[in-house]
């Protein structure tokens, strides 16, 4: 399968010897790329990435260079690295930081320099300790071998990085909450407008804030240039991306494969991808892209995993992560469970979300158990329509960030859906769905 | 429970000195404090409070909202179990069931000889391995009862004391140089002076110009939103 043959822009070094260390990094290429680009100037750079239509890779898919194009002239200039991954079934950025901190350095130090940064923060997830300790590390060896700091490889360039802890909220992951967090607040997301934080960002100047895998790959973009990197994909996705397979296949993991080429079918059935449905089940639905876009079923795994593709099909691909449910699988209970991650990690800002979220949870909970009435379909679609009005696709936003707009989705979709298992909850009183079996593995 | 030690609070200086603004180094702080003192210490939050130049409600008031932060004590060991969908799917609910009945505590519980506390957590980005949890952060994936039993077996035992260091997510990490580049450059609040490495470094402050250029922009969203 051509495909899954493309060659590894981001995970290249997953799986080599102490991958995480300068050692290995130089040894594999490391820093080729930066100094590349401190060899041309910082217009020029950003002009590369431009051409290479690289987008982001944090859940919006806004295009980087395009992005950097718009900090407003002002100085200081800063550079944020959102590593703060949080989002349910999403474990690329994660794996990133923990095998490849180096690369992930390299490609903030070569945005850095083409926005003319003045400081660079890396937010990484409080909860994620060993990346915490990978990537300091990793950045400690940097300065030593004059990768930043003071005059950067003797161009004369200079720019410090610090790396920031999270502290535990999803929310956080939200790139005005992320700033207000880095501020030293509560992590509650920005009033817009201000739209972007390239026009009012941290501390109120021009900021950058993009994601882990998006500067992972300018390394690559920089040393095999923009033509290479656009032979790879297909329209503006271009280049490769991670997709974070999980629930319930043979073999979830992280694939890294060419952008928009690949269906659905093939990550989930191909066998050095998905490798098929766990005991040989069948496929029951699928979560396209994170637990906030609406899920497709069996007649929708021939769709291509390209941006716009998922788009024109009514959903998105967010963050690149793929949840596979079986027959056995009850789309109640998931659908609950989604809206309870909801519930718990509203920040609270906005009533629709806030109180939505918690109606939302309880009455889908009160369905799973086999307490609800027929009437609570209406019922929880009507809360979820107070949340976004109309319950369209893209969701409507009364609210200041598009969490609360997250919560719907999940729920409608399993009513249209799966509108028989929940009427059977109600005629049962409970759950005629097993319940999810931990598989015991052999021990020595 | 106390105030910062010494050898801490040389820490916490080398913290604030990273941020252009000081109120930049809370959460850090709050974390340096959770290390040393188990949990928020009153004590502890008082005292970066004052490192931060704030009142401590308003320290407490942002460490509440962080699930990290404990404001009261907790067990050595915190274990966190995701039943998110990716782990639900793979049994984290039969997980935590066993879990709760081997330690005998409900998520959100500490065991009577203060060895464990149990919490119910969200996706915590190991779903290609669920049914996964941390013990102080440390990550164990393709979890099952067994593999639990024995796990919390050598927890108490001290067989793990190297792979899970005590609580504080941060305990291993430290930066070996301060910053290099330059001092940090920022927008100093009203009538506080931007810390600088050193104290007395140059340090560019935001003036009379930025400001009119944020509301100026501000305006032209607007007009483009009408
Ligand atoms: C509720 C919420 C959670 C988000 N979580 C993340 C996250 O964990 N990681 C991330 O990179 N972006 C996340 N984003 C998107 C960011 O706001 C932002 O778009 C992204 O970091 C920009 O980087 P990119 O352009 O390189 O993708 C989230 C957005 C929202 C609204
Ligand atoms: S939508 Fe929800 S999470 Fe977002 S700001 Fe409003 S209350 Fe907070
Ligand atoms: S769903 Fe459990 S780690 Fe992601």
């Amino acid at each position: 399968m051509t495909v899954t043959q493309a060659p590894r822009v981001v995970t290249a070094h997953f799986g080599l010897d102490r991958s995480w260390t300068l050692q290995s990094y130089l040894a594999h290429g490391g820093y080729q790329g930066l100094r590349k680009a401190l060899g041309m100037g910082p217009e020029e750079v950003h002009q590369v990435v431009l051409a290479a239509s690289l987008l982001g890779r944090g859940g919006a898919g806004f295009d980087a260079g395009r992005k950097w194009g718009m900090l407003r002239k002002a100085k200081p200039v800063y550079l944020v690295v959102n590593g703060d991954e949080s989002e349910p079934a999403t474990f690329k950025d994660h794996a990133l930081m923990e095998a490849d901190p180096h690369q992930l350095i390299e490609g903030a130090l070569i945005c850095a320099y083409a926005i003319g940064a003045d400081q660079v923060f890396i937010y990484v997830r409080g909860e994620m300790a060993l990346a915490q300790e990978r990537v300091q590390a990793a950045l400690n060896e940097a300065y030593e071998h004059g990768a930043v700091g003071r005059d950067i490889f003797g161009s004369g360039f200079s720019v410090d990085i610090v790396v920031h802890p999270g502290a535990g909220a999803y929310i956080c992951g939200d790139e005005t909450a992320l700033l207000e967090s880095l501020e030293g607040k509560r992590g509650y997301p920005r009033i817009k407008p201000p739209y972007y934080p390239a026009v009012i960002g941290l501390y109120g100047a021009p900021t950058v804030v993009n994601n882990v895998e998006t500067l992972s790959n300018l390394p690559w973009v920089l040393l095999n240039g923009a033509d290479a990197f656009c032979a790879l994909g297909e329209g503006t996705s271009r280049g490769t991306k991670i997709l974070a397979l999980s629930g319930r296949v043979q073999r979830p993991g992280n694939y890294e494969v060419e952008f928009a080429k690949l269906t659905f079918r093939e990550l989930i059935y191909d066998r050095s991808l998905g490798g098929g449905v766990r005991d040989g089940k069948a496929l029951k639905a699928f979560i396209p892209g994170g637990v906030s876009s609406p899920w497709f079923g069996p007649d929708q795994l021939d769709i291509t995993l390209a941006n716009s593709a998922i788009a024109q099909a009514g959903s998105m691909a967010g963050s690149g992560a793929v949840t596979v449910m079986d027959e056995d699988t009850c789309a109640v209970r998931a659908a609950w469970r989604i809206s309870r991650f909801y519930h718990r990690e509203s920040c609270g800002q906005c009533t629709p979300c806030r109180e939505g979220s918690g109606w939302v949870e309880k009455i889908m909970r009160r369905l799973e158990d086999g307490h609800g009435r027929e009437a609570d379909l209406d019922l929880v679609l009507d809360v979820c329509d107070n949340i976004s009005p109309g319950l369209v696709w893209p969701p409507a936003q009364t609210t200041i960030c598009p969490l609360g707009p997250s919560i719907p989705p999940s729920v409608a979709s399993s009513i249209r859906m799966f509108r028989d298992e929940y009427l059977a909850h109600i005629r049962e009183g409970g759950c005629p769905f097993p319940p999810d079996r931990l598989r015991e593995h052999a021990r020595a | 429970m106390a105030r910062l030690t010494p050898e801490n609070l040389t820490r916490a200086h080398e913290l604030i000195a990273l941020y252009p603004l000081r109120r930049s180094a809370m959460l850090p702080l709050l974390h340096l404090v959770q290390e040393q003192d188990g949990y928020l210490s009153p004590e502890g939050i008082e005292h970066v409070a004052e490192l931060l130049g704030l009142e401590p409600a308003e320290v407490r008031g942002t460490a509440s909202f962080y699930d990290m932060f404990h404001l009261e004590p907790v067990g050595k060991y915190v274990v966190a179990v995701c039943t998110n969908i990716a782990c639900m799917l793979a049994g984290a609910y039969e997980l935590l069931e066993h879990i709760e009945q081997s330690l005998g505590v409900p998520p959100g519980g500490t065991t009577p000889d203060g060895t464990f506390t149990l919490e119910e957590a969200e996706c915590l980005a190991l779903c290609g391995n669920a049914p996964c949890l941390t013990v102080n952060w440390r990550f164990f994936g393709d979890m099952d009862r067994g593999a639990w039993d024995s796990l919390a077996e050598d927890l108490r035992a001290g067989r793990l004391e190297a792979e899970v260091p005590p609580h504080g997510a941060l305990c291993r990490v430290r930066r070996s140089v301060g910053l290099m580049a330059k001092p940090p450059v920022g927008p100093g609040p009203a009538g506080r002076p931007v810390p600088a490495r050193g104290g007395g470094a140059e340090v560019e402050l935001a003036n009379s110009k930025t400001t009119s250029a944020v509301s100026s922009t501000v305006l032209e969203h607007n007009e483009e939103g009408a």
